[in-house]
């Protein structure tokens, strides 16, 4: 039996922690298969906690490739190196987080290596009897699950979509080993160059990483308004979303566009303030842990979703929420001292 | 320029009913789109056209319905367009259909750039793009949202990722997936309109693309549907209406505890 693989993502000089997800993930996949857990790490100038880290978040063993063609993400050389490593090695199972690498990168493996991929993954588990990965999905904009497998190609490749798994806690007496590669330069050779990073200020938390969302929709009313909604995401110390009418008014960027045709989230929490919760909105945040909705009409689509509804003016709710929010960590903060 | 642009057509609501048996999609009776994120894909190529010359052409892999979508985006000003459809490309997943796609934009040959939309809205999965790529060795920028420049047979780009932009540079050929960030589509013209209903749109089959009949359809396809279900999505919320200052305060008091009970403070 082959090992279960896992992805860690690492960009800008650090270990991401949807890593540690795969890994909580990879773990229950491991054990059912009895075999070892692997992270692969690709990068340059990889320090020897974030290695550490990996084996106290449950890997047996973590491949490292480290090198200067490494040090940005860039699709050609990732995938060359990956695919060395794949052939040495034939992990059966092989998981990468649903992030804008893993979804560049892995259909640009599976392609070469003949093997299935399946994208987005909320569920996985092992099937009785043949040991095959079953991958499930939302698709169709989350109206629909599927469950798919990759009966006769390896590895059973998938992504997986970040916070849909809690990270796994570290455990320092772990041990594990630790397998540098070296490859030849003609395997970094690319057509493509990474110039430089712009950081987005307005996305100092983004959607896609973000464990609470405050979005708000068109329900808003007007730019200005939106500081409430950034108000109440950042004392939350979450990300703002907002609505497709939001976006197309110029409110806010595309970059907090929660929905079809826009980011796909599962937070721990969704606050949806004046937002109607139409099916394309909904595609994008549905399977959020728990939901809240603010919302004036008390037939809005998103009370069907929503843990709590409150039908009632957003501009009134907000800030008195706000301000009790406020109050109640200051009497926290001062508790503690 | 020789651009190519992969386009999906998807049915139109998100209602769309799945046959249990097969886990595949019934399209009969549902009204049908170019998927929402292509017409991104096609202002893009459109504009690259206007603005250094050249050819846009339209591929689309599905049946015979599926002309709708490449004439359309012949309207709105594409040049040419190409239908990949035979019965033995049914049930393609991401793998077997990039691999369709690809050796269709392999004969049409020569070409600068390809073009897709960063996924399909049916499907869901962004992976035929940087299959396509795959296929063609082609250098890759998904989630792209800005062209920067085009000069000396490279292309700078932007792409979106988390916390920000990225820049990178690459020689063409070469692919991309952009978002909808990057262009406003414009409507199909009713001179388009008119060009696109007489044009005749060539259909190719898999001798015309040269496949290998292994990669085809299922057969060729390394994944399998186990299941097909529909997610329960309603809650057992509770609702509170605000009617005045007293409902106010409780609706906050609400969320408070709710905040509280589940440590989001
Ligand atoms: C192909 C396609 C793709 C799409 N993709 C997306 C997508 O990715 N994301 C997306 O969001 N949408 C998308 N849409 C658009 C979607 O159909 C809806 O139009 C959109 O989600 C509505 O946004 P909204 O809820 O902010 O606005 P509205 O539907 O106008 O709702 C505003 C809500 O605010 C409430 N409200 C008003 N004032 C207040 C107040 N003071 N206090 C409390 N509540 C108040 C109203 O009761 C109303 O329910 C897409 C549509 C199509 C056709
Ligand atoms: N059947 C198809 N025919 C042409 N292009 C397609 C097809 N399926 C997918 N694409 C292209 O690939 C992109 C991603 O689709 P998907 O991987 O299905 O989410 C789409 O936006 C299209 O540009």
């Amino acid at each position: 039996m082959g090992e279960v693989w896992t992805l860690a993502e690492f960009r800008h000089g650090e270990l991401s922690s949807v890593s540690y997800e795969l890994l909580n993930r990879g773990k229950n996949l491991s054990q059912k298969l009895d075999t070892a857990l692997a992270s692969v790490i690709l990068g340059y100038d990889i320090k020897k906690e974030d290695i550490d880290e990996l084996i106290a978040r449950g890997a047996d063993k973590v491949y490292v490739v480290d090198d200067k063609n490494l040090e940005n993400f860039l699709v050609e050389s990732y995938a060359n190196v990956l695919i060395a490593l794949l052939d040495e090695y034939k992990p059966d199972i092989f998981i990468a987080a649903a992030t804008t690498t893993g979804r560049t990168l892995m259909p640009y493996v599976a392609v070469r290596k003949k093997t299935g991929l399946t994208a987005d993954c909320t569920v996985l588990d092992i099937e009785e009897g043949t040991g095959n990965l079953l991958q499930t999905r939302p698709a169709i904009g989350g109206n629909i699950l599927a469950t798919i497998k990759t009966p006769n190609t390896r590895p059973q490749m998938a992504t997986v979509r970040p916070h849909s798994m809690k990270p796994a806690m570290p455990d320092k007496n772990r041990n594990g080993e630790v397998i540098y590669k070296k490859y030849d330069e003609s395997l970094f050779k690319t057509r493509s160059k990474y110039l430089r990073f712009i950081k987005d200020e307005s996305q100092q938390v983004t959607v896609q990483d973000a464990k609470v969302i405050v979005a708000g929709g068109k329900g808003v009313g007007k730019e200005e308004n939106f500081a409430i909604i950034d108000e109440l995401a950042e004392l939350l110390g979450g990300a703002v979303g907002a609505s497709r009418d939001v976006v197309d008014r110029g409110w806010k960027t595309y970059p907090h566009q929660i929905g079809l045709s826009g980011k796909t989230v599962s937070p721990a929490l969704y606050i949806a303030a004046g937002i109607s919760g139409a099916v394309q909105h909904i595609a994008g945040m549905q399977t959020s842990e728990n939901i809240i909705a603010i919302n004036k009409d008390s037939d809005a689509q998103i009370f069907h979703l929503a843990n709590l509804g409150i039908v009632g003016d957003l501009n009134e709710v907000l800030p008195l929420l706000i301000e009790r929010i406020k109050e109640y960590k200051a009497k926290e903060a001062s508790a503690n001292v | 320029m020789k651009i190519v642009v992969p386009i999906k057509q998807v049915p139109e609501t998100s209602n769309v009913k799945m046959n249990p048996e097969t886990g595949t999609m019934v399209r009969e009776g549902v009204e049908s789109i170019i998927n929402p994120l292509d017409l991104y894909a096609i202002e893009t190529a459109i504009r690259l056209k206007e603005k250094f010359g050249g050819q846009v052409i339209v591929i689309s892999m599905g049946p015979d319905k599926a002309l709708e979508a490449i004439k359309e985006a012949i309207a709105m000003g594409c040049d040419d367009g190409i239908l990949l459809s035979d019965r033995k490309f049914a049930g393609s997943d991401t793998w077997a259909t990039s691999y369709v796609i690809a050796n269709g934009i392999k004969q049409i040959g020569d070409f600068d750039l390809v073009i897709c939309g960063e996924r399909a809205t049916d499907g869901d999965t962004a992976q035929v793009g940087p299959g396509i790529a795959s296929f063609l060795d082609l250098p890759l920028s998904t989630f792209t949202s800005e062209i920067l420049s085009l000069n000396d047979g490279k292309i700078k780009v932007r792409r979106l990722v988390e916390g920000g932009y990225e820049e990178i540079e690459l020689e063409l050929p070469a692919a991309l997936t952009v978002v909808k960030e990057i262009s406003d589509p414009r409507l199909p013209t009713l001179r388009g309109k008119l060009k696109a209903k007489k044009m005749e749109i060539p259909v190719w089959g898999p001798q015309n693309i040269n496949a290998d009949e292994e990669n085809l359809g299922l057969k060729g396809s390394p994944t399998r549907v186990v299941k097909i279900f529909t997610p329960k999505v309603t809650r057992e919320g509770e609702k509170i209406i605000v009617k005045d200052e007293k409902t106010l305060n409780e609706a906050v008091d609400k969320i408070m505890d709710y905040l509280i009970k589940k440590e989001f403070i």
